[in-house]
């Protein structure tokens, strides 16, 4: 079957087995490894991306399912050489290690953010609890999210140079 | 060369290198390699835990019409790839051939176009089984009518792998024979499984026209790996590269060498293309690497007012079906002997049966640092046992027992030589920053209305940094590591080491220690490690080995450095080498600060025209292999409070303070990050995570389902202190952290509950049922 999908702003086409996940969709078929995927049972998370705004883990959904919505992936997160306030939160507090659930924990914070931009940390903790972290035990990721909702405006004023 | 606190030159937190690119998801694991004409496997597993096989019928899988080859034990006993050694001497199966001996064990592989037909092939093949009875418990494997799991070793007439001892038998039962009292617990650090959330997978590509082969795979050892693919499939180790590129968490569990691994490579050898394998979820848990599983009796002898005089503890270790944990040689219980923990006792003894059983292979594995996490458990619940028997505050107990600072380098009873520590200053610390006078007064007047809250403790000393030649190899291969050193002609450098991150940010912490002994900028110097064609020898990052080894081997080489660039300075400056002086980035001149050179400045002199003096070759770089002299000693003070609701037995942790004490800190911010993280393994540990096995041998937790760990709701706002005390010997004084909190953290949590409902001992997870439990008495 064909799906015609709107991924990170951009139209995509593409003939696909019914039967696809969308994390093998976006992995696979368009190449966008960024969405990464953990468990056979969506309890790990990793494979969050957003559909039509909302974190949605794409292992629980099909391909065909995603056919006219718009996928936001982690590719997505920077526009114009401008990095999400996100991003440059879990820069700026250590909000990751291995790297592995970040793409996952990032969505699901700007799907938080955007809903929700004064969040208590409970409510960040609440928010993330779909996705499973092994290396930070939490703390910095929470404080990465607190960062990004701190400095709403820094996608808007030119980013840091990314550096070490 | 002026740092500041956001930017240091060298030593300090610093944002990471390697993050850049996960924040866009530009990461680059395993599962993203893809390769032209790539074929994907996958693997037929035994459905049974102990069978035989009586007939493997692949006729069906290999009509599909996606299917490009079924490979089965049959095949590989042809390229005498059957069986591969495991790391402790022993044998493991690739593919079953007589019989399968844990459920999900590895039966047969076939490769395919893509992942979903060669899972649709899985399917259309048929194999007979005839059940055979299973050996389950570990505790009844040396039963007479136990089934022999490995009847396919000859003469093997038992489940009995080994006995190993450790302390002074006679002295010990000597000191328990006078002892004013005596206690005893029996205790199981459950089976557990470290569950990265990246699985394990490979991908393998066979130049049959180079006679090269290049693996991509999940490995904490690459160098380790591809030396032992050399010996096992008897290719020439230089026509092996082994690639192991960005890795989602290890935490021990890509340590081994593991059949769908193998496999790959026969697929990419029989197929002619790159063949890609990466596990599900379920064939993590079921079959890779788990931890622990380690039935413990342990006995304190002491006096009555609490003095600890000696420990005692017999353990039954249930190795599964193959022994094929991952330790030192001659360490065939790890380092478990460090049991005698951070106290100063007149005698100490243990004996270790390792037995195999109807499960799955592993044991060391999960941030254990070879079974130190077993030991501090078993050592820090006896002595809350000891406390709740003698009605003594746990804290005090531990205070009146602790090893004291005048004491190191101290002898341990097991002959552990820890190099140095102030034990009592760090727990007082802890203790300080947890409030805990405040906190007992806090439960008193909890318990007066009926609310259960309780305060557990441990103190944990650790043995990492494995390890120095005299005692210490993997497989014949001595755990030295080295590091190159090159500085460019423009003044930047290139690193390349033998340990390999899996998140703990080498590229970041190694650039500081150069950076640091240079005086250059961290981002002046580039880290290259993971692939062993652009890499030199050594062993691995695991048992929090990388700072301890082969960051000496790099502080080592850019010392070696600096001393070249002052005899190159001197020939710059026509001074004696010995008129110079050193500040961070520059030699110059004695009394003369204005004649000097910078690192650039020499590094462009090295490689240019300059005249050298007799014997000094050209360029500015410099190599290091490092043999440590002795394992480095991190410890720590931990205190958990926790909050048990008395009608559903449901544990909330409360607050949880860590003190650790690892010597140096290179970069802060990353210790830690390492610390956070292995104290949610440890909530996660004594609270929710077993991998568990029903009568049958099937395994119970095989998937997230049933293998809970805690998410950011399970834990509490970590608040960590620390001191230190750097090791005397190695060059950094740095210690080693990747794995403290795993080991240190458990006993805390289940002390704190034990405490909260004032039973002496339940074992791991703490469940809301089995807490519930407890409390009805």
């Amino acid at each position: 079957m064909r799906v015609n999908v709107t991924v990170n702003g951009e139209q995509r086409s593409a003939e696909i087995e019914d039967r696809l996940l969308l994390v093998h969709f976006l992995r696979q078929t368009l190449g966008l490894t960024g969405t990464h995927w953990g468990c056979d049972t969506s309890n790990c998370g990793t494979c969050v991306v957003l559909v039509d705004g909302e974190a949605v883990k794409s292992c629980t959904m099909l391909a065909a399912m995603a056919d006219g919505h718009e996928v936001t992936t982690v590719e997505g997160l920077e526009h114009d050489g401008k990095l999400d306030p996100v991003q440059e939160g879990f820069m700026e507090a250590h909000g990751l290690q291995c790297g592995f659930c970040t793409p996952a924990m990032m969505l699901t914070a700007r799907a938080l953010l955007d809903r929700n931009p004064h969040p208590t940390d409970e409510e960040i903790r609440e928010a993330i609890s779909g996705t499973l972290c092994r290396c930070t035990g939490y703390k910095n990721i929470v404080a990465a999210i607190r960062w990004a909702a701190d400095h709403p405006a820094a996608a808007e004023t030119a980013p840091k140079e990314v550096q070490a | 060369m002026a740092g500041t606190a956001e930017r240091p030159v060298g030593f300090g937190r610093l944002k990471r290198k390697e993050d850049p690119r996960f924040i866009r998801g530009r990461g680059h694991y395993v599962d993203d390699v893809s390769l032209p004409g790539m074929l994907h496997g996958a693997i037929l597993r035994s459905p049974l835990a102990h069978a035989r096989i009586l007939s493997i019928d692949t006729a069906a899988a290999l009509a599909h019409p996606k299917v490009r080859a079924v490979i089965t034990g049959k095949d590989l006993e042809g390229l005498n790839l059957a069986w591969i050694p495991t790391l402790s001497g022993d044998v493991q199966a690739v593919l079953a051939t007589d019989k399968v001996r844990y459920q999900f064990q590895e039966v047969a592989f076939v490769v395919a176009d893509d992942h979903y037909a060669a899972r649709d092939a899985l399917e259309l093949i048929d194999v007979d089984y005839e059940p055979l009875p299973p050996v389950v418990d570990a505790k009844r494997a040396l039963d007479a009518d136990a089934a022999i799991v490995r009847d396919e070793i000859e003469g093997k007439r038992d489940n009995h792998i080994f006995d190993w001892e450790a302390g002074d038998r006679a002295a010990t039962d000597a000191v328990f024979a006078d002892a004013e009292v005596v206690v005893e617990q029996e205790m199981l650090y459950p089976r557990s499984h470290p569950a990265p959330m990246e699985t394990c997978g490979s991908v393998a590509d066979y130049d049959a026209v180079e006679g090269k082969l290049t693996l991509w795979t999940t490995s904490q050892a690459p160098h380790a790996h591809r030396t032992l693919y050399a010996l096992v499939a008897g290719l020439p180790e230089h026509k092996i590269r082994v690639i192991s590129p960005d890795i989602g968490g290890g935490f021990g569990n890509k340590v081994p060498i593991y059949p769908g691994y193998v496999c790959s490579v026969v697929g990419s050898i029989v197929t002619g293309k790159p063949v890609k394998w990466v596990e599900d979820r379920t064939e993590n848990l079921a079959t890779t690497g788990f931890a622990r599983d380690y039935h413990m009796r342990g006995q304190i002898a002491a006096t009555k007012d609490g003095r600890i005089r000696a420990v005692r503890v017999d353990v039954i270790a249930d190795h599964g079906a193959f022994n094929a944990t991952a330790q030192p040689t001659k360490y065939p219980a790890g380092f478990f002997s460090i049991f005698t923990g951070s106290y100063d006792l007149e005698a100490a003894h243990c004996k270790v049966t390792g037995v195999y059983t109807n499960k799955a292979p592993g044991g060391v594995a999960y941030a254990c640092s070879f079974r130190i996490t077993e030991a501090v458990y078993l050592v820090e619940r006896m002595v809350d046992v000891l406390a709740h028997d003698l009605k003594l505050d746990s804290a005090e107990l531990r205070m009146k027992n602790l090893l004291r600072p005048e004491q190191f380098p101290y002898k341990a009873k097991t002959g552990w030589e820890y190099d140095s520590g102030n034990y009592p200053q760090t727990l007082r610390k802890a203790l300080d920053m947890a409030g805990y006078d405040e906190l007992r007064r806090e439960q008193a007047e909890k318990r007066a209305r009926g609310e259960l809250m309780g305060v557990g403790l441990s103190f944990f000393t650790e043995g990492v940094g494995a390890g120095p030649r005299k005692h210490m190899d993997i497989a014949g291969l001595g755990m030295n590591d080295e590091a190159q050193l090159s500085v460019r002609p423009t003044g930047k450098a290139v690193l390349r080491i033998s340990v390999q991150t899996q998140g703990q940010g080498h590229e970041t912490t190694f650039a500081q220690i150069v950076a640091e002994e240079l005086g250059i900028p961290p981002e002046d110097v580039a880290v290259v490690h993971g692939d062993t064609d652009e890499t030199p020898f050594g062993l691995g990052t695991y048992g929090s080995r990388s700072t301890p080894v082969s960051g000496a081997a790099a502080a080592v080489s850019a010392r070696k450095v600096r001393d070249k660039a002052r005899i190159i300075a001197a020939a710059m400056l026509e001074a004696g080498a010995d008129d110079l002086e050193w500040e961070k980035g520059r030699w110059f001149v004695k009394g003369d600060p204005s004649q000097g050179a910078t690192i650039q400045e020499i590094a462009l002199a090295a490689h240019g025209t300059l005249e050298l003096p007799e014997g000094v070759e050209p360029h500015l770089d410099a190599t290091t292999t490092y043999d440590p002299p002795e394992l480095t000693y991190p410890f720590g003070a931990y205190v958990c409070v926790v909050d048990v609701d008395p009608g559903t037995g449901f544990v909330k942790v409360r607050r949880f303070v860590a003190v650790d004490d690892c010597g140096t800190r290179i970069n802060p911010m990353i210790v830690e990050g390492q610390i956070h993280g292995g104290l949610a393994d440890g909530v996660g540990m004594a609270l929710m995570q077993i991998i568990d096995f029903d009568d049958e041998g099937n395994c119970l937790n095989a998937s997230f389902m049933d293998y809970l760990l805690p998410t950011a709701m399970e834990v509490p706002d970590w608040e960590l202190g620390e001191t230190v005390t750097p090791s005397p010997h190695h060059p950094l004084g740095a210690k080693g952290v990747g794995e403290s909190a795993t080991v240190g953290s458990p006993p805390a949590v289940v002390n704190a509950v034990m405490d909260a409902i004032g039973v002496r001992h339940v074992d791991m997870p703490l469940s809301p049922a089995k807490v519930w439990a407890a409390l009805q008495g």
